[in-house]
């Protein structure tokens, strides 16, 4: 983030240039970049309080980091929320406070657990995930703060239903995301108009694949936490999957842990991410095996995604991200 | 691969747009142009072979593969615009996936707003349908520029070349006086792959590129890099440190041409002028910037630029003006109302506006004009003027996407109502 640590900013005075000199084309990932910047000053001006939904995963540090560029010289407008399912990773949520820190940006937590004291999530099963359980606390969240709009990581290519996401996409009173009622979304046109109470939810990485944004993390040297590269951890194998031992995920009978070279592709709910093995310990060397794996991003390593075919498209209607 | 390969960012993308009609078989064809090009993982395979062996069938059904939502699948048809992101050595593909369905013009108008290419299916023993033609004739009227046409379900006419000569007689008969740069025919099955990506074997008389070859060789979907500079004022940049109190800068996306420190540019409306000062970019200052990329643009004199004024080339600057003819697409199930409150957004201006009944609307069967009068209802184009409450900075939809188009809101709903080309004719 070093656009953003010097607060001085020089402007170049060099004379006039000629209409002959060219001028370089933006590659892809400069366009990407620049859409993603656009997309978020759209924000800026189009809502009076809006909110960046910040988790420390690799899409939101992506996001924040476009941010930052986007209001350079100035300060970052957004306030960071992240609703915490109680379940995740200490060192993912060391990394949320000190990327907040650094940004100069207010963190709102919000967490599961207090949604669940309430009486405003009940569990059925004191082990389930809670990953769905968040949307709950998200409304409440944008409720509490009266939040016009929640800017997302969510990238289309990531699973069918994000696949059908507008980049501006309306949220009634209940914050379900009805497909049918999403605005045709034409050029760069976005329209933010919402009514007392509705919510726009807004994907500013929609277009990045998950080989854009580890090219992008290596071209920008984004700061992650350090489960995203290649680790130690003890896992078990359990079907075409590598579960993490933890405390939160019980062992099942017959089966031994082992010590693995992993590192996580999605970092979400402890109850819900896998590591893939993996020996990858930069950005770059992820970037390499990314383009050339043979399963999916969400394939190998999201339990919440498996459990059914429509389990995203359910959680959406629901209020999910 | 090496590490300088990975890290390649690639400039070369094709932003397509695809449309069918019902049945025509869509979704089995990009199931398998994302199959044979290598596009999908084991993992996604091994779900459509699972799904295959529940329902009993032997092989796996490619159009599962673009499956949608579970409202979808009940239903049985598709209800909105999916993206797909795929690429081969060539080049990558954003590929805006529309539903067939007559009443979704929106999306279909929606898929081509943003594409430079169409890839348009059409079923070898019907022929163009009327939705086709629908097709078709929005394609033309967003400004696709290169279209191509599949003739599928060859092997159900036994691949036969006659079929698909007459097939394709009639679809260059139909499209040759829409202003297409390309239009490219090709017969392919999508069900047996034949044509798609590989060469087919079936039909030795076809002697050009299969598809996914053809889309590979389109001009690629570039910025508006050429042409007189523009920018619309997202926000304007008046940070409150100690050491930046002094920086004003206008925040937007240069939509198109370059901007290059020292040089002249107009705001519109208005027409203040004033020097290029500094341009700062994502990746820091610098001495020019140019179409696609978003900068903070500071300028010599402290003038007010703030949100939905134009940047522009001061020595060709934009026309302006607060009433307009344009082509209206017609998006919304409630029909036009001449004395309704509407926005008309252009760029980052927001306006009220009165929209007359049209003067003339598209007869899309005949491409031909019909008279007008009556209020735009869902699904149809026409083209009326507009009336604003406001000056704005635009030009002609032909000679610039980005200050040519505009989305009407109904301020009471706020909802899209429809999408407009400004100076378009039918």
């Amino acid at each position: 983030m070093s656009f953003a640590a010097s607060s001085v900013i020089s402007l170049p005075r060099e004379p006039a240039m000629t209409a002959s000199d060219a001028v370089p084309a933006p590659g892809h990932l400069d366009l990407l970049e620049s859409e993603g910047v656009y997309i978020l000053r759209e924000v800026a001006a189009q809502f009076e309080r809006p909110a960046l939904l910040f988790s420390g995963g690799k899409d939101s540090a992506v996001v924040l980091h476009l941010a930052i560029k986007a209001f350079a010289p100035g300060r970052m407008p957004f306030i960071l929320l992240h609703v915490d399912t109680g379940q995740n990773y200490p060192e993912v949520l060391d990394f949320r406070d000190r990327a907040a820190e650094a940004a100069g940006a207010r963190l709102v937590v919000r967490s599961v657990e207090d949604s669940i004291r309430q009486g405003r999530v009940v569990l059925r099963d004191p082990n389930e995930s809670r990953n769905a359980h968040q949307s709950v606390t998200l409304l409440d969240a944008i409720e509490e703060f009266g939040f016009d709009a929640c800017i997302g990581g969510a990238r289309r290519d990531e699973e069918k239903a994000r696949a059908k996401e507008r980049v501006f996409s309306f949220r009634d009173s209940f914050g379900g995301w009805d497909p049918r009622r999403q605005r045709p979304e034409l050029w760069d046109l976005y329209s933010g108009r919402i009514g007392a109470g509705e919510n726009m939810r807004v994907f500013p990485i929609s277009d990045w694949t998950e080989a854009d944004i580890w090219r992008y993390i290596a071209r920008e040297n984004v700061a992650l936490p350090e489960l995203y590269f290649a680790h130690e951890r003890e896992v078990v194998e359990r079907g075409n999957r590598l579960i993490p031992v933890h405390p939160l995920v019980p062992l099942r009978a017959g089966e031994t842990p082992v010590v693995r070279s992993v590192r996580f592709r999605t970092v979400g709910d402890i109850t819900c991410t896998c590591p893939v093995a993996s020996t990858a310990r930069t950005a770059e060397d992820i970037l390499i095996e990314t383009l050339a794996a043979e399963t999916s991003e969400r394939g190998a390593t999201r339990l919440d995604d498996a459990a059914s075919e429509a389990a995203m498209e359910r959680r959406k209607l629901a209020g999910y991200f | 691969m090496t590490t300088a390969t990975a890290l390649d960012e690639g400039r070369d993308l094709l932003r397509l747009t695809t449309a069918g009609s019902v049945d025509d078989g869509k979704s089995t064809l990009i199931g398998r142009i994302l199959a044979d090009a290598g596009a999908l993982t084991a993992d996604q395979i091994a779900t459509l072979a699972a799904q295959a062996v529940r329902e009993g069938r032997e092989q796996i059904d490619l159009a599962r593969i673009t499956d949608g939502l579970t409202a979808e699948r009940e239903q049985g048809i598709t209800i909105d615009v999916a993206y797909r992101y795929f690429a081969t050595p060539r080049r990558s593909f954003i590929l805006a996936d529309v539903p067939g369905h007559e009443q979704y013009t929106r999306n279909k108008v929606t898929g081509a707003s943003k594409a430079t290419a169409a890839l348009l299916l059409v079923d070898a023993r019907q022929g163009m349908t009327a939705q086709t033609r629908r097709h078709i004739c929005i394609a033309a009227l967003l400004g696709i520029r290169d279209v191509v046409f599949a003739v599928n379900k060859m092997d159900l006419v036994d691949w036969s070349q006659d079929a698909f000569v007459r097939m394709r007689g009639a679809i260059e008969g139909f499209t040759a006086r829409l202003g297409f740069r390309s239009r490219h025919v090709v017969p392919v099955s999508a069900r047996s792959g034949d044509n798609v990506v590989n060469a087919s074997e079936a039909m030795p008389w076809y002697r050009g590129a299969p598809l996914l070859g053809l889309l590979e060789a389109l001009p690629p979907s570039a910025v508006a890099a050429a042409g007189p500079f523009r920018m619309s004022v997202q926000m304007a940049s008046r940070p409150q440190g100690a050491s930046t109190h002094d920086f004003r800068g206008c925040m937007g996306r240069i939509a198109q041409g370059t901007l290059r420190v020292g040089e002249r540019i107009v705001v519109a409306p208005g027409g203040r002028e004033s020097t290029v000062q500094g341009i700062l970019t994502p990746r820091g200052p610098a001495a020019s910037a140019s179409a696609g990329q978003s900068v903070t643009v500071t300028l010599a004199d402290d003038i007010d630029a703030g949100r939905g004024f134009m940047l522009a080339s001061a020595e060709h600057p934009p026309r302006t003006g607060r009433e307009v003819t344009a082509a209206l697409c017609w998006l919304d199930a409630a029909p036009q109302d001449p004395r309704a409150p509407y926005l008309v957004r252009v760029g980052a201006r927001e306006v009220a506006a009165r929209i007359a009944l049209p003067d003339a609307r598209l007869d899309i069967d005949t491409l031909e004009r019909a008279p007008g009068g009556k209020p735009l209802a869902a699904n149809d184009i026409g083209e009326a003027r507009i009336r604003l409450q406001d000056d704005i900075a635009y030009d002609a939809y032909a000679a610039c996407k980005a200050t040519g188009a505009f989305i009407v809101i109904d301020s009471r709903t706020n909802a899209t109502v429809a999408a407009g080309m400004i100076e378009h004719g039918l």
